[in-house]
């Protein structure tokens, strides 16, 4: 790494790490309900919302009704968006006459936006219509990350409260985590994103010359639309030329700002943050990561705020802290290192597959490290054409289950579980009474922590394993070998743990992947955050218990080296054997 | 089923708020402050006919133009409609001889010495608009050949046309290939 690239990964970091506290601070006030500066402009509004919704702001829900609330509304944003993807056809704004989204593509689409995974079985620019990505995709990507950071805020109030069954009020939760937190952040975002050239319109697509024109050979059809074939049996084709291109338009930047900042990872376009409309400038591209790091690193200081002790979210934003920079640099090494079998053609430099110049090499793997240690899932480099150990690096990101920063919310939430595991288990090894923030860890505790945990790598062993002997699974690998095992199982990681980014190579559109995937995310996003809440209710009604000598400290470097490693020997018990059939294989194939 | 009703409620408040009055507001000010960026950084030539955007790249692949890095967006290369990268993997036997066709290209062109990777592999979008300046540089040669200018007429033009890191501090140095193409003819017309 040259200087230039360490100074601008410093300075990223840093300024992520500066805006912890304020920004940390600030949500614990929108969360407790108490005055912020934003409070004489978005309090009457909030009253008045309420009003009209039939929601009592003071009224408290214990686990099950919380949970209840948070299905009921995920059911309303599910249904919603699947009508409008199978009627986008019908709906207003749609200047290139998209036509409707297969059920299976709508369905699998609509559980994937919901849940705030935002994988994508589809190129938007040729699929979604202004009206879809408007008014479909840019409100879930709101209320999903607010749902996300609702369920954590009910699992912090289960630690800071004593004897009592109730955790808040969802729709409290919710409405306070748009109006106070992702909308004005979003709205500074979006536009400072179009000063750098992020387009915001809702103009046609334009045609525009090329000044060279170019051609392409185009396979010719027979009037039913099968390929036609010569007498040798060899598929015919013609030249066409391309005097003039298509460039698509549209509101880009008010969906960008929260694709980012709700780690959603969902783009306008198929390229997603790689595509110069969505990320036009080394500045937009730094924006972006930061964008996508703040708001699961400031959630830590929420919670230290809200749990009394600020020092128990600094030790868990280290431990994520440490876990990134390791990532980093490997990817980084990895990926300057280049590929020897494009060097051995005479090519000098690192790996380039798949990288925009604008960004770098640092850039690129500051971004990738950021949107898979998230559950963001948006990508400014292709992860298909890494190189095979820098692939591995997004790869085990997200198969430690997104606790590296995490999802808004479900981030922290299965941090958290991770470091109920880690009292626990240092417990039995020196003989303390497992306790957590005063609550005493026992047999609900765990059962619900482990749920959390486990949930999401089950279902991508399982279903990997289903894929692999399913031949219309197999026929959607981009590459053979070793690597088309690499882009199942990254498919069914990304699915389970809610990330959204892809081995983009594999084709996703096909029955098998749109509905067993839609199972994935689905388990993979409800099956822990239920469970969290039944944590959450259970800790709530247990008393405190006072720190004592035979106390863990939990704020303290120590148990957050401990915690890093439990997270680390989880993720490597569960997946070591697939990942050496993958990754592993594909590196001592290419380095020979 | 109390709850049933904010359920709906919200869902539709929100969606009015964060689906509608959010981008409208943003594209309100980003019209009004910076209509030029909102609407896709066009070019446009003395007719004012819009030629393409500046962030966006052309393929180029006659000898008188700097030729772009390769593209493997849909149907054809820098296909704007269909953006996109190849997905190929590092090992791919397919993908590596595509890559050597590629490096051979160049040689034929007249390219001697270690290429710069970018030059012979994809972007991540198969629109991206740069140039390495060790990729810009050493076409130099083959352009100022083809359009019977001096090396230092075109090194001039290739020096007025790069961007250095952003803030001096952010991304790479890099050439804009469109932007650079259109200088030259500006300057030497064919």
């Amino acid at each position: 790494m040259n200087f230039a690239d360490v100074v601008q990964v410093l300075a990223c970091l840093g300024l992520v790490i500066l805006l912890v506290k304020p920004v940390g601070a600030f949500m614990a006030l929108v969360y407790q309900g108490e005055r912020t500066f934003l409070s004489p402009f978005l309090a009457p509004g909030e009253k008045f919302l309420y009003r009209i919704c039939g929601v009592q702001p003071e009224e408290e829900m214990d686990w099950q009704r919380y949970g209840w609330a948070m299905l009921l509304f995920n059911l309303m944003l599910f249904v919603a968006l699947f009508a409008i993807l199978l009627l986008q056809h019908l709906l207003p704004l749609n200047p290139q006459n998209q036509p409707p989204f297969s059920w299976q593509l709508a369905l699998n689409t609509a559980i994937s936006f919901t849940t705030n995974t935002n994988w994508q079985n589809y190129g938007g620019e040729q699929t979604a219509s202004y009206f879809t990505q408007m008014v479909g995709l840019t409100v879930h990507n709101f209320v999903s990350a607010a749902t996300g950071m609702a369920v954590l805020i009910a699992l912090i109030r289960g630690f800071a409260r004593r004897k009592t069954a109730m955790l808040g009020n969802f729709w409290v939760d919710l409405t306070r985590g748009v109006l106070y937190i992702l909308l004005p952040l979003a709205l500074i975002a979006a536009i400072l994103l179009v000063s750098q050239g992020v387009i915001q319109n809702f103009s046609d697509y334009k045609t525009t010359p090329l000044v060279q024109a170019t051609n392409y050979d185009q396979p010719k059809l027979n009037a039913q639309g099968a390929p036609l074939k010569d007498a040798a049996g060899k598929a015919t084709t013609e030249t066409v030329a391309v005097l003039a291109v298509t460039i698509p338009m549209g509101p880009v930047a008010s969906q960008e700002a929260i694709k980012e900042l709700g780690t959603n990872g969902g783009g306008f376009f198929n390229a997603n943050s790689a595509h110069p409309f969505e990320n036009p400038t080394p500045f937009s591209h730094f924006l972006e990561i930061l964008l996508i790091l703040l708001i699961p690193a400031a959630l830590t200081y929420t919670f230290g705020v809200m749990v009394g002790n600020p020092r128990q979210g600094w030790a868990l934003l280290g431990v994520m802290l440490l876990l990134l920079v390791v990532a980093f640099t490997v990817l980084q090494w990895a990926e300057t290192s280049g590929n020897p079998l494009v060097a051995k053609l005479g090519v000098s430099g690192g790996n380039m597959e798949g990288k925009e110049v604008r960004f770098g090499m640092a850039g690129s793997s500051l971004f990738e490290v950021a949107t898979t240690a998230t559950s963001c899932g948006a990508v400014a480099a292709m992860h298909d054409s890494l190189t095979p150990l820098g692939g591995l690096v997004p790869l085990a990101l997200i198969l430690l289950g997104e606790v590296v920063f995490g999802g808004v919310g479900s981030g922290l939430y299965t941090m958290l579980a991770f470091a109920i595991i880690a009292v626990f288990v240092s417990g039995l090894m020196i003989g303390r009474t497992p306790e957590y923030l005063g609550k005493k860890i026992e047999v609900r505790e765990m059962w619900m922590a482990i749920v959390v945990i486990l949930t999401a790598g089950v279902t991508v062993l399982i279903l990997s394993g289903i894929a692999m002997v399913t031949p219309a699974a197999v026929a959607s690998m981009a590459n053979p070998g070793a690597h088309g095992l690499s882009e199942v199982l990254y498919a069914m990681a990304s699915m389970a743990n809610n990330n959204g980014s892809a081995f983009a190579g594999l084709n996703g559109n096909v029955n098998f992947y749109n509905l067993l995937g839609g199972l994935a995310m689905f388990l993979g996003r409800y099956v822990p955050a239920l469970a969290v809440l039944a944590l959450a209710g259970g800790l709530a009604e247990k008393k405190y218990v006072p720190p004592s000598l035979g106390t863990l400290p939990t704020d303290k470097a120590p148990f957050a080296l401990w915690l890093t490693l439990v997270i680390l020997i989880v993720g490597a018990l569960t997946f070591f054997p697939a990942l050496a059939l993958g990754p592993i294989v594909e590196q001592l194939v290419m380095v020979g | 089923m109390k709850d049933l009703k904010p359920a709906i409620l919200l869902f539709l408040v929100f969606t009015f708020i964060c689906g509608g009055i959010y981008p409208a507001v943003v594209t309100g000010i980003a019209q009004s402050l910076f209509p030029r960026q909102a609407n896709g950084s066009l070019l446009v030539d003395r007719n004012n006919r819009e030629t393409g955007s500046s962030l966006i790249g052309q393929p180029f692949s006659a000898p008188q133009y700097f030729w772009p890095r390769p593209s493997a967006t849909g149907g054809f290369g820098y296909n704007p409609a269909a953006s996109g990268g190849s997905n190929s993997g590092p090992t791919n036997p397919a993908y590596l001889q595509t890559v050597a066709d590629r490096v051979q290209r160049l040689r034929d062109s007249g390219l001697t010495g270690e290429i710069p990777a970018d030059l012979v592999q994809a972007s991540a979008s198969g629109l991206d608009p740069h140039l390495t300046l060790e990729s810009a540089r050493v076409q130099i040669p083959r352009v100022a050949k083809a359009r019977g200018m001096s090396e230092d007429e075109v090194v001039r033009l290739v020096a007025g046309q790069t961007e250095g890191r952003q803030f001096g501090l952010l991304g790479e140095p890099r050439v804009n290939v469109l932007e650079l193409n259109l200088r030259l003819d500006a300057s030497k017309p064919e």
